[in-house]
């Protein structure tokens, strides 16, 4: 990233396109060879390789024991399984496996947590909703720790979809910028393990997930709102109840015209137009119900160096109001970080993290 | 000592029947899923052409709750980004998704189509009723393998407690091939509880969504 490389690749793979497509895929033999030391591959799903692996890494290097009465295990997906629905009833998995409950159901049990998981299927808002489900449960004491894990995949159902939107982009998507035109899919895992105290050993517990708040446009099912009403919403209630100064906000920044538009104008609205904004897509594209996690994951990183990332893909500006876009990676110490995310349903998430 | 919330209303389909608050508000045995769903719609005389458009689970969320919400003025009573909704189900948008799968199977006849594939989310049910509604409140949809009303009772009460909500539309939401079967509970703040007033807790939960009719 700091070499501002991209994963985006002109894939050419008709079993899931008929036609070529941009996309960041992650090398099937690759993963093939990391989850073999954990456990045989050919039992398990693409989807549920990614999330296992993600999950056994973040889990290796935590004290947080999923077998603890007090342990949550929350899955953020949007389709999960979902390349099974081809053979929908005569795939060798089965035909429950493609239940996003039954995927975290074996994952529950692959790790051993005691208790029944949580899935939250919310578009493109999936991951930071599942963070904010996950600090919300801690705050009321319901949990002590949650074990959050978003994943999806590359699937020819999701792809021939945006396609029909005309919504993929020509080339690697290019977030904000003035010739951007549309998203790049990707695919990918990320885990975040939030607790009620912190880890000594782990340098990720001075970051603490402060408040949050997810609001519906009520406007369209499948276009952003011209106002950013929602996305205003949420950032809104947030700032009233936590008065910060805000840092770094890391937009959704798909790279499709509507969306980075609307972003601008809720930014600009909620006053924070000359905070630095930066957009993850470009690198490994819209990872859509991993996109929160793993993106969080990453302003987790920023704060802890003071490494605020460029925005890949981006040139010049392509949005009516001039808000604060980082074209390239620069130094910054980040207090307060504002993490927002915005998907079809009109659903939109804003989540403050602070550092103590 | 906090406040306890009530179950003002509740709202239910399953088994060819709607019932409101305990009684049975509309029938219609030996129609399929589609006809009964639109017997509902016509029966109420609801007026919103969008609902032709929708997909099976969005058309059972939002009759549920129009039918919970039909004549009590929620939205005079709360401002948008007061009422949330939480609603989960099991087999997501499974429904539709076969249907959007459909259109991809065949290279030589391939017709995917936004029409279908937005419906390819379980949370697109929330959308949809929240542009009915004009509400602008928290959204979540939870997928879970059995409806859980230990779990409901804990995330909608911390979502009032933490001042998130100040109204919520939860319940349970669930439709794949011919079935169908929906529990939606309006759930709100209150004083006091009275005699006859429906306290919101784990047990009424459970309670009424076992009812049969």
């Amino acid at each position: 990233m700091l070499a501002e490389m991209t994963g985006i690749r002109l894939k050419e793979d008709n079993s899931i396109a008929p036609a070529p497509f941009y996309a960041s895929v992650v090398d099937t033999a690759l993963l093939a060879e990391k989850f073999a030391v954990i456990d045989d591959p050919v039992q398990y799903t693409r989807f549920e390789q990614l999330a296992i692996c993600s999950l056994h890494d973040a889990l290796s290097r935590s004290d947080v024991d999923p077998a603890d009465p007090g342990t949550l295990f929350i899955l953020s997906t949007t389709k999960g399984s979902i390349d099974l629905l081809e053979k929908e009833k005569e795939n060798k998995f089965g035909q429950d496996r493609i239940h996003l409950w039954n995927a975290a159901r074996l994952i529950q049990r692959f790790f051993t947590f005691r208790n029944e998981p949580l899935v939250i299927s919310n578009a493109c808002i999936s991951g930071v909703q599942a963070i904010l489900t996950g600090a919300r449960l801690i705050s009321a004491g319901l949990s002590d720790n949650v074990v959050i894990n978003g994943t999806d995949i590359v699937s020819e159902f999701v792809l021939a979809g945006f396609n029909s939107f005309q919504s993929l982009s020509n080339g690697p998507c290019r977030p904000f910028d003035k010739s951007r035109d549309g998203l790049s899919l990707g695919e990918g895992s990320g885990t975040v393990v939030l607790s009620k105290t912190p880890f000594n050993s782990n340098r990720a517990g001075n970051i603490v997930v402060g408040e949050g708040f997810s609001s519906n446009d009520a406007n369209h099912i499948s276009g952003p709102s011209r106002t950013g009403e929602g996305l205003f919403i949420a950032i809104n209630r947030l700032l009233k109840k936590s008065p910060v100064e805000v840092d770094y906000i890391s937009a959704h920044g798909t790279g499709t015209p509507y969306n980075d538009e609307m972003e601008s104008i809720a930014i600009t609205r909620a006053g924070l137009q000359s905070v630095p904004v930066n957009s993850f897509k470009g690198y490994w594209g819209h990872t859509l119900g991993a996109a929160g996690i793993i993106e969080t994951v990453m302003c987790l990183y920023s704060m802890h160096t003071g490494v605020l990332f460029g925005t890949k893909g981006y040139n010049e500006p392509g949005i009516t109001h001039p808000i604060n876009i980082t074209g390239h990676s620069m130094k910054k110490d980040i207090k307060n970080c504002l993490k927002i995310a915005s998907g079809f349903g009109g659903c939109n998430v804003a989540l403050l993290l602070h550092k103590i | 000592m906090k406040k306890s919330c009530i179950i003002s209303h509740y709202c239910q389909i399953r088994d060819h029947a709607v019932i409101g608050d305990d009684e049975t508000l509309y029938e219609r045995c030996g129609a399929d899923l589609s006809d009964f769903f639109t017997g509902i719609y016509q029966h109420f005389d609801i007026s919103y052409p969008k609902f032709y458009k929708m997909d099976n689970l969005c058309k059972l969320g939002f009759l549920s709750v129009e039918l919970l919400l039909m004549d009590r003025n929620i939205q005079q009573r709360y401002a948008g980004h007061e009422v949330g909704i939480i609603l989960m189900n099991a087999s997501s948008s499974l429904d539709n998704d076969r249907h959007h799968q459909q259109t991809i199977l065949d290279r030589s006849a391939y017709f995917p189509s936004p029409a279908v594939f937005v419906y390819t989310l379980p949370n697109i049910v929330i959308g949809e009723i929240c542009i009915r509604h004009k509400f602008t409140g928290e959204g979540t949809f939870f997928v879970r393998e059995r409806f859980d009303p230990l779990f409901l009772f804990n995330y909608v009460n911390q979502l009032f407690y933490q001042d998130v909500v100040q109204c919520c539309i939860a319940g349970w939401v669930e439709t794949l091939g011919d079935y169908y079967d929906s529990t939606v509970y309006l759930i709100e703040k209150t004083g006091k509880p009275d005699a006859g007033i429906t306290i919101f807790e784990p047990d009424t939960i459970k309670h009424i969504f076992a009812k049969e009719k």
